[in-house]
C-alpha cells in the first residue's frame, strides 16, 4: 500500500514567504528549562510557524523497562518527570499492583496519596513560579522555590533522597513514615497557604501578569479534546477530567476534594488552575496526615509479594524463604500474561503506564504514556499568531519536562 | 471503568464476531485492520469516545504462545462517562501499514510518529510522519524487540563534524 501524504498547506520552503525570519530556540535556552528545541518562522515579532524538534533526552527508558524488574524499574522512573518523581513511583507501581492483582494495605494507600499530592504542589509550584519568571515576575519564583525546598526535605526525610526518590515498592513502600516526617508535614502544610497567599497576591491582579498571560495561546475545550491533552491543562479549558475523581485510585474515595477549572483555556487560566489546585492538594495532604490508618504498609510475608523487612528475613524462616523466592531471578513476582492500561491523575495530565505481563518478573512492554508529550504537541497550535515574547508564556503554562517528553 | 453491555452489544451487532475480552475491569477489543479506520470513526462520532488516550504497540516477537509480530494499541476514553476501551490490531510483516487516526483526532499525530520510530509501522494518510525521538538518520526501529538493549553501536558510528563545516 504506498503512502499518500496529506495535504498541509504549507511547504517547509515556500519561495513566497522568503521575508520570514527563522529563529532556532534552544535546545539550550534558559527559557525552554529543558532539553528542547523550537524552529520559530517569524514575521517581524509574529510567530508564523513554529515546529517543536524533540528527542534530545531520549534516553530508551521504556526499552530499559523490558529489562529491568519490576522493583529496579521505579529507579527509572524517578528520571521521567523529575519535577515530581513521587508522582511517577506512585504511578509505576500502581500499574504493575493492578495486573499482578495486588492490594496494597490501607496505611500504604493513604501514604502513597500524600507523597503524590505533594508531588503535585511541587511541580505546580515549579510550573508556575518558572512561567512567572519567564514573564519578568523574579520575586513569585523565588517564593515558589523556597517552599519547594521544604518538599524536598520532607522527601528526603522520607526516602533519603530529594529528586531520585524511588520510595515505593511492589505491595508496599520501601519504609513507612516516620513520626519526623509526620511532624514535617504537619508543619508544611500549616506554613505553606500563607506563602499560598503570598503569592497570588504577587500575580493575581498583577496587570504585567495579566497583560502578558490572558488571552494567549487560547485553547478551547473541544480542541483540549480532540488533542487529547489531559490535567491542568484540559481543566484550563473545561474538561472536568480528574482521574482523582472519576477513576479513584488509591484512597481518593475517602477524601473531600474538589476538581479545579477554568473556561478560558489561556495561559492565565492555566496559572489560575494550578494556583487553586495546590491549596485541594494541600487539604489532601491534611486529611490523609491527620486519618493516617495504623497497620503494615507493606502486604503480608505469607503473600510473598514484598520484600519482607530485614529483621524477618535474618530471624524467622517465613521470612527468609519469602526474601530468598523474590529475590531469585527464576522465583520472583508472579505477574499474569496479560496487559493493561493503569493511568494516574499526575501533575500534568494522566500519566499512564500500559503493562504486558509474560509471567516473569521482568515486563514484556512498559510503555508509559507521558503528558509532556501529548501537551507539547500542541505548542504550535497554541503559538502561531502571537509574537515572540509569548512563546515563553505559552511554555512555561504548559510545563514541559524534558525527560518526561523523550523518556 | 468498562465499557457498558450496551456499548458492546451495539458494537457486536454492527461488525459481527469482533473478538472481546476483559481483564480487570478494562474492555478490550481485537479488530481487523481493513475495518479499523470506521470503527474508530464510529466510536469517535456514534458511541462517545471522544479522547484518544494513547496509540502504542507491543512487538510479540518472543511472546509466549502469541501468533502475529505486532499488537498496535489505541487507547479510547469516553470523557462523558469514564468508560475505556482498548482496541488491538494485529499485524504482520512485511505488510505493516495502517490507516492513519489523525482525521479523527489530531492528538494522534505525534504519538503514531512515536510507534513509526520505534516500531516500523506505516500510518497511511499521516501528515508528517518522520522519526520523532531518534535522529533521522537513524535506520533501526529500537523498540523492536530483535533490536539490541545496548544498540548496533550507532553513538560510535555519529559522524563528526569540525566546528567550520557545521
Amino acid at each position: 500500500m504506498p503512502l499518500t501524504a496529506a495535504n498541509t498547506g504549507r511547504e517547509p520552503h515556500d519561495p513566497e514567504q522568503d521575508y520570514l525570519w527563522t529563529l532556532n530556540f534552544g535546545p539550550q535556552h534558559p527559557a525552554t528549562h529543558t532539553t528542547l528545541r523550537l524552529v520559530l518562522k517569524l514575521d517581524g515579532e509574529r510567530v508564523v510557524d513554529a515546529r517543536p524538534e524533540i528527542g534530545y533526552l531520549h534516553s530508551g527508558f521504556e526499552k530499559l523497562g523490558e529489562h529491568l524488574d519490576y522493583n529496579q524499574y521505579v529507579a527509572v522512573t524517578d528520571r521521567m518527570n523529575y519535577i515530581s518523581p513521587m508522582a511517577n513511583n506512585v504511578a509505576w507501581h500502581l500499574a504493575v499492583e493492578r495486573l499482578a492483582g495486588i492490594e496494597v494495605p490501607p496505611r500504604c494507600a493513604y501514604i502513597r496519596v500524600i507523597i503524590a499530592e505533594l508531588a503535585r504542589i511541587s511541580d505546580h509550584l515549579l510550573c508556575t513560579g518558572a512561567m512567572g519568571l519567564d514573564v519578568g515576575a523574579f520575586t513569585f519564583f523565588l517564593y515558589a522555590f523556597y517552599q519547594r525546598e521544604k518538599i524536598y526535605d520532607i522527601f528526603e526525610t522520607l526516602s533519603g533522597a530529594r529528586f531520585t526518590t524511588s520510595y515505593t515498592r511492589v505491595g508496599g513502600l520501601m519504609h513507612d513514615m516516620t513520626p519526623v516526617t509526620i511532624d514535617q508535614i504537619r508543619q508544611f502544610v500549616q506554613d505553606f497557604p500563607r506563602t499560598l497567599d503570598d503569592m497570588e497576591r504577587l500575580l493575581d491582579r498583577n496587570r504585567i501578569f495579566h497583560d502578558r498571560t490572558k488571552g494567549v495561546g487560547v485553547l478551547t475545550r473541544e480542541e483540549a479534546i480532540n488533542r487529547s491533552v489531559s490535567g491542568p491543562v484540559a481543566r484550563a479549558s473545561g474538561v472536568p477530567r480528574d482521574l482523582r475523581k472519576d477513576e479513584p485510585y488509591l484512597a481518593y474515595r475517602d477524601f473531600d476534594f474538589r476538581v479545579c477549572c477554568a473556561t478560558a483555556g489561556d495561559c492565565f487560566a492555566r496559572y489560575y488552575v494550578r494556583m487553586a489546585e495546590m491549596r485541594e492538594s494541600l487539604s489532601l495532604v491534611r486529611q490523609a496526615v491527620e486519618n493516617l490508618p495504623a497497620g503494615p504498609v507493606n502486604v503480608g510475608i505469607g503473600e510473598r509479594l514484598a520484600l519482607p523487612p530485614k529483621q524477618d528475613v535474618y530471624q524467622t524462616i517465613e521470612g527468609t524463604i519469602s526474601h530468598f523466592e523474590l529475590v531469585m531471578l527464576n522465583r520472583g513476582l508472579q505477574v499474569p500474561c496479560e496487559e493493561l492500561y493503569t493511568a494516574t491523575e499526575a501533575p500534568n495530565g494522566e500519566l499512564g503506564f500500559y503493562l504486558v505481563g509474560d509471567g516473569r518478573h521482568v515486563a514484556y512492554r512498559a510503555r508509559c504514556r507521558p503528558p509532556s508529550l501529548i501537551n507539547f504537541a500542541l505548542f504550535p497550535h497554541l503559538i502561531c499568531g502571537h509574537t515572540l515574547s509569548d512563546v515563553v508564556a505559552v511554555l512555561g503554562s504548559l510545563n514541559i519536562i524534558a525527560a518526561e517528553l523523550d523518556r | 471503568m468498562p465499557v457498558s453491555p450496551e456499548v458492546l452489544m451495539a458494537l457486536q451487532q454492527r461488525w459481527p464476531g469482533l473478538p472481546t475480552s476483559e481483564f480487570r475491569g478494562e474492555s478490550r477489543l481485537v479488530v481487523p485492520r481493513a475495518a479499523l479506520f470506521e470503527i474508530l470513526t464510529a466510536l469517535q462520532r456514534d458511541f462517545g469516545f471522544d479522547l484518544l488516550i494513547d496509540i502504542t504497540c507491543v512487538d510479540y516477537l518472543y511472546y509466549r504462545g502469541a501468533s502475529d509480530r505486532f499488537g498496535l494499541v489505541y487507547l479510547l476514553a469516553n470523557s462523558a462517562t469514564n468508560e475505556r476501551l482498548t482496541l488491538r490490531v494485529l499485524l504482520n510483516e512485511p505488510d505493516l501499514v495502517v490507516p492513519s487516526a489523525t482525521p479523527l483526532w489530531e492528538g494522534a499525530n505525534w504519538l503514531e510518529r512515536e510507534v513509526w520510530d520505534m516500531f516500523g509501522i506505516r500510518f497511511d494518510g499521516h501528515p508528517d510522519l518522520r522519526r520523532i525521538l531518534m535522529p533521522e538518520e537513524f535506520t533501526a526501529h529500537p523498540l523492536r524487540k530483535d533490536y539490541p538493549l545496548q544498540g548496533r553501536g550507532e553513538r560510535h558510528n555519529f559522524p563528526v563534524l569540525a566546528r567550520r563545516e557545521a
